[in-house]
């Protein structure tokens, strides 16, 4: 077959540029074959090289005391968390994919994390995920989301993992663009794990795994722009997942590591054969000799071109130690998986590719990859307009609601706030028998068999705080994250983050992921829970809108012994029901605005990082020392909505409360303010001067506000809410709008 | 005194075994082993599990592959000589599958893969795998999305005559009805048996419910009662 003529023309169809064309003519001392042009643009996509953001992406704090493996050193970041155990963990977003192939691209993101952590020799014992859509009274909306919940469901109930949390939000921003950011969690002996790199000349090159097709070609491109009318065409970029094999590859994968018959491992994601071999050459400043005729195919006549960029999943690279292979023939074989030497490392520096007798690529590793030939760009910065705009917003002009209790009901039924049952009940959350708290509560927590710990996990951003205020509200996300694991009784470890952006070629939007990053750094130094990861997504915006700046948070944490599990809702009548933390009335970007006045306006609320460290350390000491029954974070919605998640959010023995909530110069605004820094926990009366001597001791404010007990919640001896309606609210809203008859 | 030996089937895909091991044998104390599913050796377990999971990908149809590999025709042996065969969730599609126990599963009800705590009733207490357990009511896990037993009316009565009904789907205080049932099944059925009394398939999967750090311990009591079953013998 005839290969096109390389030319100008050609590279800007694959999304490179004329400068970048002209560099890869320089590099090569010659004009780039269609082959290895194919290679190169993947390479040099956004999406492989973090070009626009990895200058940016330097400044988050990547170091710490109990980090094993940092950032970008590894596919994931490894912890060391005591016993002899580490855990790996990270986030990736899947939104392209998923905006034209839901259940697939959802699928595949998923499996793409799974093998991220599998490859470094640890087994994933949790996944999470954070999601984003449109509103749920738009027909495509409750198709992506339907059709997304399922694919992560399928993958990971198929694969063997359990889904234990997460967060979900609906907002007009994503109409066109939805977010599907996967995370997954996994653990490892110290010692018995793996590394990407392809070191010792001569050592054998084997793919494992799938078979290589025609699917995914170019997803890594695809991934690098905005999506448009032209994406439905796009659809055979995504990648197709087959979760059984996955979990075939996920056991003989961590047999040859456990054995130590390997030098190196990777999984092939983006850019397929053309990232790993490149990326694991470039770490062992080595190269590779590779036959691309001895790579399985699922179909004849592919070329070396498709067989580069497939993304077909399930695949692994391995560098096997000199005379193991027959042993990592056999494991692969065990597993009915396919298994073929394809090449050998070499000492030049170079990918050299040969199929059908020609040697159809010869490319310099390095110049390939990121942080080493790939470019890296400092774009233009450019504050926006909207910002002044929607600050300068006069509160006082809303109306005060007829009703509160309307309000209310209105707030604790919107999507954003209600139970996600009905997406979790579809994920299988309880398989390797680990979960001890499942979805639904702050964070999830997960037993580490063997031990007396547990660790705790969740994801967490209130993308139109960051929109509002980039740096203020990403440090609110991470601050948020953080306070979540204190309330299961953990301790913060460190971060994984999934940055979903807009264009970035727009000064106004990397304006914002500039701020978002800066807030971030800050944060992340101050909890000292350093980033050990993740993933940018750029390019999220469709012709309707661009996306809401969404710097998700992964966060795990450490509880140091099980005894100190703690769950969000309430336990015993009679119980004393305490707030931590101050109210200022903040109602910039709140539900309560959103959903009963159709307003994102205003700031994000304040957050004081030291105020919120001394919450955190207050709460996990007195956790520690057995005092706390319930801890729930107060979030979106307010105290309200916090107070009467408490009571309902055990399902199958809802507890009621009495409150007194103080009301600074607005019910309205008291009530359904989003001050940060603030957490329900309920105490037991016998324990109420040891507890009060000890928050009175702290610098953390605190308020007696009332008793749990009844089948209500009553609020100021003024409104009453019935247990039975409000959980009808919370368990069924999501339900009731999923189930519209078409 | 020998401790009892459960034998784990392991199937690839299958992703409940690990679970089930743990729970027989560091949980309850019980002596347990893997089998291999291209072996044919059963390794003188005293009792089979068919474990959970998505046995060769589930892609055909639940079950349907799992029931011919080499180590089935040693399960289907043992079974028809009168061995204890507990089959769990995909474990439970492969018995139906290999004729074990009669009826098919089919999808949800719902269409969709369903995982949350259900309450089962114990509709025969005096089944091996019931009969030492002292209260009606169990509170067990399921996580399936093709649980929907489905059996012709003959043999629906014939399950209720020989008294083959072990486990239905109830609410919390023992009622039964269309509201309790997960996922559609004929008469809310969770778990049969054969007449003999020695074969048990369930959806609802009880070694996820046996260690008190998460919080339920229901299902140790269906093994436990299995267990001494054995040992009175």
């Amino acid at each position: 077959m005839n290969e096109p003529v390389v030319n100008l023309e050609l590279a800007l169809e694959h999304g490179l540029t004329e400068d970048e064309f002209s560099r890869i003519n320089e590099i090569l001392g010659r004009v780039p074959n269609y082959t290895e042009l194919g290679v190169f643009s993947v390479m040099w996509s956004e999406h492989c090289s973090y070009k626009n953001s990895i200058a940016l992406l330097k400044t988050l704090p990547r170091e710490g005391k109990k980090l094993l493996v940092g950032a970008g050193e590894e596919n994931a970041g490894l912890v060391d968390i005591g016993d002899g155990l580490a855990v790996a963990f990270k986030i990736e977003s899947h939104n392209h994919p998923s905006a034209v192939e839901p259940y697939q691209g959802a699928a595949t993101g998923v499996g793409g994390i799974l093998r991220d952590i599998f490859t470094m020799g640890a087994r994933p014992i949790a996944a999470l995920n954070s999601l984003r859509f449109g509103s749920l009274d738009d027909p495509r909306t409750r198709f992506l989301f339907e059709g997304v919940v399922k694919g992560i469901g399928d993958y990971g109930n198929c694969f063997g993992v359990p889904t234990v949390g997460g967060e979900i939000y609906f907002d007009k921003s994503y109409k066109g663009n939805p977010l599907v950011n996967a995370m997954a969690v996994g653990i490892v002996k110290v010692g018995e794990t793996a590394t990407a790199t392809a070191e010792g000349v001569g050592s054998p090159v084997m793919i494992v795994g799938s078979s290589t097709g025609r699917d995914g070609i170019h997803g890594a491109t695809f991934a690098s722009e905005e999506i448009s009318e032209k994406s439905e065409a796009k659809r055979p970029s995504v990648q197709v997942g087959d979760p059984f094999t996955e979990k075939l590859l996920l056991e003989a994968s961590l047999e040859i590591i456990k054995n130590d018959w390997i030098i190196g491992i990777q999984d092939m994601g983006a850019a397929g054969i053309s990232c790993s071999t490149s990326e694991m050459s470039a770490k062992g400043k080595s190269g590779m000799d590779i036959n691309l005729n001895k790579v399985p195919l699922r179909e004849k006549g592919m070329t070396a071109y498709e067989i580069m960029l497939s993304e077909s999943q399930e695949r692994m690279l391995v560098v096997a130690k000199p005379g193991c292979e027959e042993k990592i023939i056999e494991t692969f074989d065990k597993w009915d998986l396919h298994c073929e030497t394809i090449g050998k490392v070499t000492s030049d520096g170079i990918i050299k590719l040969k199929y059908d007798g020609e040697v159809k690529a010869e490319l310099p590793a390095d110049d390939l990859v990121l942080g080493g030939g790939a470019p890296v760009y400092y774009r233009e910065t450019k504050f926006p307009d909207y910002i002044n705009e929607l600050r300068d917003f006069n509160f006082n002009s809303i109306k005060e609601p007829i009703s509160i209790e309307d309000a209310f009901e209105k707030v604790f039924s919107s999507p954003n706030i209600v139970s996600k049952k009905w997406v979790y009940e579809q994920y299988d959350s309880m398989v390797r028998t680990n979960t001890i708290v499942g979805p639904g509560c702050d964070s999830s927590v997960i037993y580490l068999k063997g031990t007396n710990k547990a660790l705790a996990a969740n994801t967490d951003c209130n993308a139109r705080y960051v929109y509002l205020n980039p740096k203020e509200g990403t440090k609110i996300a991470v601050a948020e994250s953080a306070r979540n694991i204190v309330c299961s009784g953990g301790e913060p470890l460190a971060i994984t983050n999934c940055l979903n952006f807009g264009n970035p070629y727009k000064p106004e939007v990397y304006w914002v992921f500039k701020e978002a990053i800066e807030g971030m750094g800050e944060a992340c130094r101050f909890f000292d829970t350093p980033v050990t990861g993740g993933n940018v997504s750029f390019y999220n915006e469709s012709p309707d809108a661009a996306v809401y700046p969404t710097p998700v948070i992964g966060m795990v944490g450490l509880i140091e012994n099980i005894d100190h599990v703690t769950t969000s809702y309430f336990k015993n009548e009679d119980d004393l029901i305490y707030v931590l933390g101050d109210d200022f009335e903040e109602l910039g970007g709140s539900e309560y605005l959103n959903v009963c006045n159709n307003i994102v306006s205003g700031d994000a609320p304040k957050i004081n990082l030291q105020t919120e460290k001394e919450l955190q350390s207050f709460l996990l000491s007195s956790i520690q020392k057995g005092m706390i029954k319930s801890a729930h974070d107060i979030s979106e919605g307010g105290i309200l909505t916090a107070l009467a998640e408490c009571c309902i959010i055990n399902e199958n023995n809802p507890i009621g409360a009495d409150v007194n909530i103080p009301i600074k110069s607005r019910e309205d605004f008291s009530l359904f303010s989003e001050s940060q820094s603030r957490v329900v926990v309920s105490v037991a009366k016998e324990d109420k001067e040891k507890f009060e001597k000890a928050a009175g001791e702290s610098s953390t404010p605190f308020y007696f506000i009332g008793k749990t007990g009844g089948s209500s919640l009553k609020v100021n001896e003024k409104f009453e809410f019935a247990l039975n309606k409000l959980a009808a609210l919370y368990y069924n809203s999501i339900a009731e709008k999923m189930n519209v008859e078409i | 005194m020998m401790k009892t030996k459960f034998g784990i089937v392991v199937f690839p895909g299958s992703n409940c075994d690990h679970d089930a091991y743990y729970s027989v044998k560091k949980v309850l104390g019980y002596d347990a082993e893997f089998l291999w599913h291209k072996e044919r050796d059963l390794k003188n377990s005293k009792v089979i599990i068919l474990p959970g999971g998505f046995s060769y990908g589930d892609y055909l149809r639940t079950g349907s592959i799992a029931r011919f590999s080499p180590i089935m025709d040693e399960v289907i042996r043992f079974a028809k000589n009168g061995g204890i065969v507990i089959g769990i969730c995909n474990g439970f599609q492969i018995l139906l599958e290999a004729g074990l126990l009669p009826g098919v599963m089919i999808q949800n009800k719902s269409l969709k893969f369903v995982c949350k705590d259900v309450t089962l009733k114990i509709e025969n207490r005096n089944s091996i795998f019931t009969n030492t357990i002292e209260k009606d009511l169990l509170n067990v896990p399921v996580a399936h999305g093709d649980g929907n037993y489905f059996a012709d009316e003959e043999t629906l009565s014939s399950l209720r005559e020989n008294e083959q009904i072990v486990f239905r789907y109830s609410s919390q205080d023992g009622v039964i009805s269309d509201e309790f049932n997960p996922n559609g099944s004929a008469l809310n059925i969770a778990g049969i048996m054969n007449k003999e009394n020695t074969i048990l398939g369930m959806m609802p999967h009880p070694e996820r419910c046996c260690d008190p750090i998460l919080g339920k311990t229901d299902g140790s009591l269906i093994f436990k009662s299995v267990v001494n079953n054995i040992l009175n013998q």
